[in-house]
């Protein structure tokens, strides 16, 4: 349900346009979706599997480290819990606040493009190329950019020392602010672009219905224009959320973070690959997942938008 | 305007040399324009005449570059639409999609504050008979009942003035009919003053009580329906509002009561009082249905004018008329619409017939009429796309 949140509605004020196409399933339509449903079981499902199998693996006696075997340990889940729980509470701190931040900035610029650069059709096009230019370059790299940018030697830290907004020994990379502000950057783009969508099919001519129903201009902001961009609203925050929550680039320490900041992710990747604790990784990534599904579910209950899906 | 009171009832409006341009082009030129209060006013033109934005000026939605607006006395030129009590019926409709009706037809009520803005929109419902779809979503309803709708948004705030942007254009016959009379009887009941722009100049003369016929930019004439109909002033209303027969030629004679004027070497005489100009190259008119046929020459009577004799070119029987056309040679085509008295067409195509009309039916027009198919184009797009719209309004309902 929650990835019909993503699909594109159609506009509030257009009727749906009545299919006019008898909903017969013919054995086509069938073999069409075959390679999909054979694609999601092989590299979906089957890792899927494999992954929560792990999660209750138990290590092998004597055995060398990363030896694990087929068992049921639950307990595996608490574990991570108690060790982990800072890191799965700062992963979704980070990830709600870069999503709010991402869409306090994109929603003015989503607007600006879908609505006052109507009349101009080539600065509305150029506009969204800028938007969308960042792709361009590697994120690694654009993330390396910002480090740079931060570090303690750059420019950025001399000159807020200078004005005395930092204080002197004092850090910008590594420290919570980094991490956030490289997650809302790199996630920008993501929250613009489903907010732009559905602002560019704004119907003006309701807004000017609710001028001349005595509304002032912030009234009908906020109950014509702002409902009717609902669905972009929340594909943008989910576009943005799941990913950032599960993110491990900005905050590691190789990036913009610190062991302070490791999100879950760090810790996913840091059991995976170096301390060869699948088990733990894998009952971190399966809490993970159900953690932003449930979020993300009762998210967009909430947001009530199933009913202008 | 004050928070929590209704407009005591409608206010006249004054429009003083409202001139409207846009980059490129002139919609309104010096446009001045009275309408009393608690009338139901009718602004009728082709589209593209600026009827359209001498509401939307009113509304508020557009600044005039010149002149002044005002409502009840008062100056609302630079008042912002959401300050003047003025509420529009949108040709679109407008409605809020992401409400229910309900909502839809209490938000103007809640923006200024009334408390029972429920109690008065369900009110407003009751009184367009759609107080039982209160909850639905405006898409689920008919392309009527979201007019009804739109209608009691608007009219649920009693405003001084109501505007109405070619609401009806969208529907079918019958529906129309229906909404013509509702619109009549809601003006009567409420006491608001109207202002409705259309095109439809049937829709025109049959709810308004006065009719100003605008075109480009100006208004050609104003008066009530009958008065335009029967004694129009240009040859833009004469073919605006219905048809007209119009001939061309010098005045002969303009002693006494009656003018005489030389249309292709026949006299043809018009009432002094019912002609615009008394000199010169005049155009006069007679509207089709005051023609008679005659099947031969009729003797000469005073008060009467005759032309023949003609042949019957084409006669198409339409159930309550017939529509005949008449070559007279040296005079052009003449249609005359005959009532049914008797059983199908009297007359035969290529009969020879003779035409008579009382003098006084004539009238004498201060224009003569442009070479045709100059200012069709825009009107025939209009027609066009309102039957497109309807056709598809049509499709919806019966899927529904």
């Amino acid at each position: 349900m929650a990835f019909g949140a993503f699909l594109q509605a159609p506009a509030p004020g257009v009727a749906a346009a009545a299919d006019p196409a008898p909903r017969r399933r013919s054995k086509v339509a069938l073999l069409l979706l075959l390679p999909g449903v054979l694609y999601l079981a092989v590299f979906f499902l089957a890792p899927l599997v494999s992954l929560v199998m792990t999660s209750f693996q138990e290590p092998v006696e004597f055995g060398d480290i990363g030896q694990y075997q087929t068992a049921f340990r639950w307990e595996n889940y608490l574990a991570v819990v108690e060790t982990y729980a800072p890191h799965i509470f700062r992963s979704f701190s980070y990830a709600a606040l870069a999503t709010a931040l991402a869409l306090v900035f994109s929603y003015p610029l989503a607007y600006f493009i879908g609505v006052k650069l109507r009349q101009a059709p080539f600065l509305q096009s150029l506009a969204l190329v800028l938007v969308v230019a960042p792709f361009f370059i590697s994120f690694l790299l654009r993330t390396l950019a910002w480090k740079q940018m931060f570090a303690d030697e750059g420019w950025l830290v001399g000159a807020l020392q200078t004005v005395q907004l930092l204080p002197d020994g004092a850090h910008l990379t590594g420290t919570p602010f980094s991490v956030v502000f490289g997650l809302t950057y790199n996630f920008i783009p993501f929250m613009t672009l489903p907010i732009y969508a559905s602002l560019e099919r704004l119907d003006l001519r309701y807004l000017e219905a609710a001028d001349d129903l005595y509304a002032k201009r912030s009234t009908a902001f906020w109950r014509i224009t702002i409902p009717l961009s609902l669905p972009g609203i929340v594909s943008g925050t989910l576009l943005t959320f799941i990913p950032a929550a599960g993110d491990y680039i900005n905050a590691s320490r190789d990036f913009l973070g610190s062991t302070e900041t490791a999100m879950v992710g760090n810790v996913i990747e840091a059991n995976f690959l170096v301390l060869q604790n699948y088990p733990a990784a894998a009952s971190l990534s399966i809490l993970l997942m159900a953690a932003i599904l449930v979020l993300v579910s009762a998210y967009v209950v909430r947001s009530g938008t199933k009913d202008l899906l | 305007m004050a928070r929590s009171t209704f407009a005591e009832s409608g206010a006249d409006l004054r429009l003083d040399g409202i001139t409207k341009r846009f980059p490129g082009f002139t919609a309104i030129e010096g446009l001045d324009l009275s309408i009393a209060a608690g009338s139901f006013f009718a602004l009728l033109g082709p589209s593209g005449c600026g009827k359209t934005t001498t509401l939307r000026l009113i509304a508020g939605l557009e600044e005039p570059t010149a002149g002044r607006i005002l409502l009840g006395g008062k100056d609302v030129t630079s008042t912002k639409p959401y300050q003047r009590p003025v509420n529009t019926v949108f040709q679109s409709y407008a409605l809020f999609p992401h409400m229910s009706v309900l909502e839809n037809v209490a938000f103007g009520l809640k923006r200024r504050g009334f408390k029972d803005a429920t109690a008065k929109a369900h009110e407003a419902l009751r009184l367009v008979e759609l107080d039982h779809v209160a909850q639905r979503r405006p898409a689920q309803l008919s392309g009527g009942q979201q007019q009804r709708v739109a209608l009691a948004r608007a009219v649920v705030n009693r405003p001084a003035l109501l505007l109405l942007d070619e609401p009806l254009g969208a529907l079918d016959l019958k529906l129309r009919r229906q909404m013509q009379l509702e619109l009549k009887t809601i003006q009567g009941e409420v006491g608001l003053t109207f202002l409705h722009v259309t095109h439809d100049q049937e829709e025109a003369m049959t709810m308004a009580d006065t009719v100003a016929v605008m075109n480009k930019g100006r208004i050609e004439q104003l008066g009530a329906p009958e008065e335009l109909y029967e004694l129009p002033r240009t040859a833009f209303v004469a073919n605006f509002l219905g048809n007209s027969n119009l001939f061309t030629g010098e005045v002969v004679s303009a002693d006494g009561d009656t003018i005489v004027v030389d249309v292709g070497g026949r006299r043809l005489a018009v009432p002094r009082v019912r002609a615009q100009r008394h000199a010169g190259e005049v155009t006069i008119g007679v509207r089709p249905e005051k023609l008679v046929l005659l099947p031969d020459e009729p003797t000469p009577q005073t008060g009467r004018n005759v032309l023949g004799p003609g042949r019957v070119i084409d006669a198409s029987f339409s159930g309550v008329s017939t529509q005949y056309q008449v070559a007279v040679p040296g005079i052009g085509i003449v249609a005359v619409f005959a009532q049914n008295l008797g059983f199908g067409p009297v007359m035969q195509e290529g009969a020879e017939v003779w035409l008579t009309w009382s003098v006084d039916h004539g009238f004498g027009l201060s224009d003569s009429p442009e070479p045709p198919a100059t200012s069709a184009g825009d009107d025939v797009d209009t027609s066009a796309l309102a039957l497109q719209r309807r056709e598809r309004l049509q499709a919806e309902l019966e899927e529904a």
